[in-house]
């Protein structure tokens, strides 16, 4: 059992030291392509989400075209997809890093935490090492079990991603 | 539609074979320096382009800024309401005089020396006024510089650099009639909806052309977002792909088709509930009351992928789709995409039509990844040119009626794109 599940269990407020434990983890599963065991990280009700780069704080995949808006029926279908060969643009799967940086957890509702970090993603394909900078916000549901992301709302901090071409990893 | 007889030419570009069915595309067409200069000439310097849509500058002062075809260019709505498309470089020395994507003013201040335009253009401040001269800009030749012409056509501003060409309505021509189906689903008018997508594909801008018309690949390439769409169970209905290609003359096609996946407007599935069919019945209702139940039928119904020559294409299928591209090189281009969609849609089918949009398209989606991919990997093959020369775009060419996974619609915009660049001009 983690730390952040005993103190979950005990009632106890999780620090940000849970909170980075969690978000190495996830890092770790996503550059090792572990990604069925990256979904049970996530409550069932999740959303993963990519903004365009022009849209604002408030713009909501409802109203505005993001570059990913997934529930988590369809976060489970890119997995899958991701897996295939089929997935010409991920196969073979790329290489990919995740520096996770500047966790900070921003406000405690009941069991509800907004946690926030800076990222930088690496993804290397035929020769190619493209660069993902932004910002995570996530909304993390703590239950007896410890955490789990509701919603993961990655913010590039980029003016387009012309530089990286395409969003076919997660990021 | 007799292909056969119709087509028979060869240039140092196309083998346009009709006896014999076959039609090829030479590949140094995807990589060759001059070749990328002379379409720079003979193509974006002479076709329409696509500038925006009237819902991105609604309001009087609304402003954005573009890149295309190698200028950068503000598209706005001065404060008297007319829409302009202006050169972003100061009369005096050539800085930006807008550094914003998009917003809304009165003025463009070039923050160098400080000289001030209004929405309409016109230079109405220097510093240091007094120490010009009298007549200074009075034959207007320091105000902003417009685009030689600017003319729209459903909401959609084109530009061209050449003050000779041929209105926008010739230019269309046809294709109209298509576009008419994409916008005629509005009640109202059709809006731009929040939310750029803005890519980049390091391939020859052709290759993206001929993809996004391309009916033949969607079996293999998209195999991974078919199965998707078997997984959604709630989210097909059980029509397979058929349908036809058109051409339209001026290197425009599209080809046309019924498709498994729901439509805003306004094809049902089950994913939808009751609530969607709700929407969706009343859609159709007003539909067929205005347009007749035939094209009410082919408005709601049917899918569209329209390339309207040179590059922008109009996807009309699970979502709409609004995308331009221009080459930065011969085997790169910038690629920006936009949703379309009814502006008096309700906010639940808005939502579920860009719940569609990003599952397909978009450089995130479950589809356009794989089509980037292969175009870069196209582009990769180039390189070995010497040894292997041609393209081969004949399916379908001894057809009476060619379908929608055959490439009638690519030979047409090759036929046109090869007629311009091999043309003989007075001034040569
Ligand atoms: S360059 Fe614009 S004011 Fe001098
Ligand atoms: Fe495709």
């Amino acid at each position: 059992m983690s730390q952040a599940s005993l103190r979950a269990a005990n009632n106890q407020l999780l620090t940000r030291h849970d909170f980075e434990e969690f978000l190495y983890t996830e890092a770790a599963l996503i550059d090792e392509w572990r990604l069925d065991e990256w979904l049970t990280l996530f409550t069932d009700d999740a959303r993963y989400l990519v903004p365009s780069t022009d849209c604002t704080e408030d713009s909501t995949p409802a109203d505005s075209l993001f570059y990913i808006a997934d529930d988590r029926f369809r976060m489970g279908e890119r997995v899958k997809r991701l897996k295939k060969k089929g997935a010409h643009a991920e196969w073979p799967h790329s290489k990919v890093r995740h520096m996770v940086h500047n966790v900070r957890i921003r406000s405690v509702e009941g069991d509800t935490y907004a946690v926030t970090c800076n990222f930088v993603v690496y993804r290397t394909k035929n020769d190619v090492t493209n660069t993902y900078v932004g910002h995570n916000e996530y909304k993390f549901a703590v239950g007896a079990d410890g955490p789990k992301i509701r919603e993961k709302r990655a913010v590039l901090d980029m003016d387009s991603i012309r530089s990286v071409g395409k969003i076919s990893i997660i990021l | 539609m007799i292909e056969k007889q119709s087509s028979n030419s060869r240039s140092q570009y196309i083998i346009d074979d009709g006896n014999s069915g076959l039609f090829k595309v030479a590949r140094k067409a995807f990589v060759e320096q001059d070749v990328w200069q002379q379409e720079q000439a003979r193509i974006f310097d002479r076709c329409w382009l696509y500038l925006g849509h009237e819902s991105e500058v609604a309001s009087p002062n609304d402003f954005v800024t573009r890149a295309i075809a190698g200028r950068n260019l503000i598209f706005n709505r001065d404060a008297s309401g007319e829409v302009n498309a202006f050169y972003n470089t100061c009369t005096h020395r050539g800085a930006f005089v807008c550094r914003e994507a998009k917003g809304s003013s009165k003025l463009f201040q070039c923050f160098y020396h400080g000289w001030v335009y209004s929405s309409e253009g016109k230079l109405i401040d220097q510093p240091g006024k007094t120490a010009y001269c009298e007549n200074f800009n009075h034959d207007g030749s320091s105000n902003l510089a417009r685009v030689e012409r600017l003319e729209s056509y459903r909401g959609l501003y084109f530009i061209n650099f050449d003050r000779n060409a041929v209105s926008l309505d010739t230019y269309l021509g046809e294709v109209r009639e298509y576009i008419d189906l994409v916008m005629d689903q509005a009640e109202t008018r059709m809006e731009v909806v929040g939310g750029t997508q803005a890519y980049a594909i390091d391939a020859n801008w052709k290759l993206l052309c001929e993809n996004s018309i391309d009916g033949y690949h969607a079996v293999t390439t998209h195999a991974t977002y078919l199965d998707y769409l078997s997984n959604t169970a709630g989210s097909m209905t059980n029509s397979d792909m058929w349908g036809a290609a058109r051409q339209f003359g001026g290197g425009h096609a599209a080809i046309e088709y019924s498709a498994p996946w729901g439509r805003p407007v306004a094809r049902h599935v089950a994913a939808w509930g009751e609530e969607g069919k709700k929407d969706l019945d009343a859609i159709m209702a007003r539909l067929s009351q205005k347009y007749g139940e035939e094209r009410a039928r082919r408005i709601g119904l049917l899918n569209r992928n329209i390339l309207i020559f040179p590059n922008l294409v109009l996807n009309d299928i699970m979502a709409i789709t609004l995308r331009t591209f221009y080459p930065l090189s011969p085997d790169r281009m910038h690629v920006n995409a936009w949703a379309l969609g009814p502006q008096e849609e309700t906010s639940a089918m808005r939502e579920r039509r860009l719940f569609n949009f990003l599952e397909f398209l978009g450089p995130g989606g479950f589809a356009t990844p794989d089509d980037v991919e292969a175009l870069e990997m196209c582009q990769r093959g180039y390189k070995n040119l010497r040894a292997v020369a041609w393209n081969d775009i004949s399916k379908g060419m001894t057809r009476e009626e060619p379908g929608t996974s055959d490439e009638l619609q690519m030979r047409a915009f090759w036929r046109h794109w090869n007629s311009l660049m091999t043309a003989q001009e007075a001034a040569e």
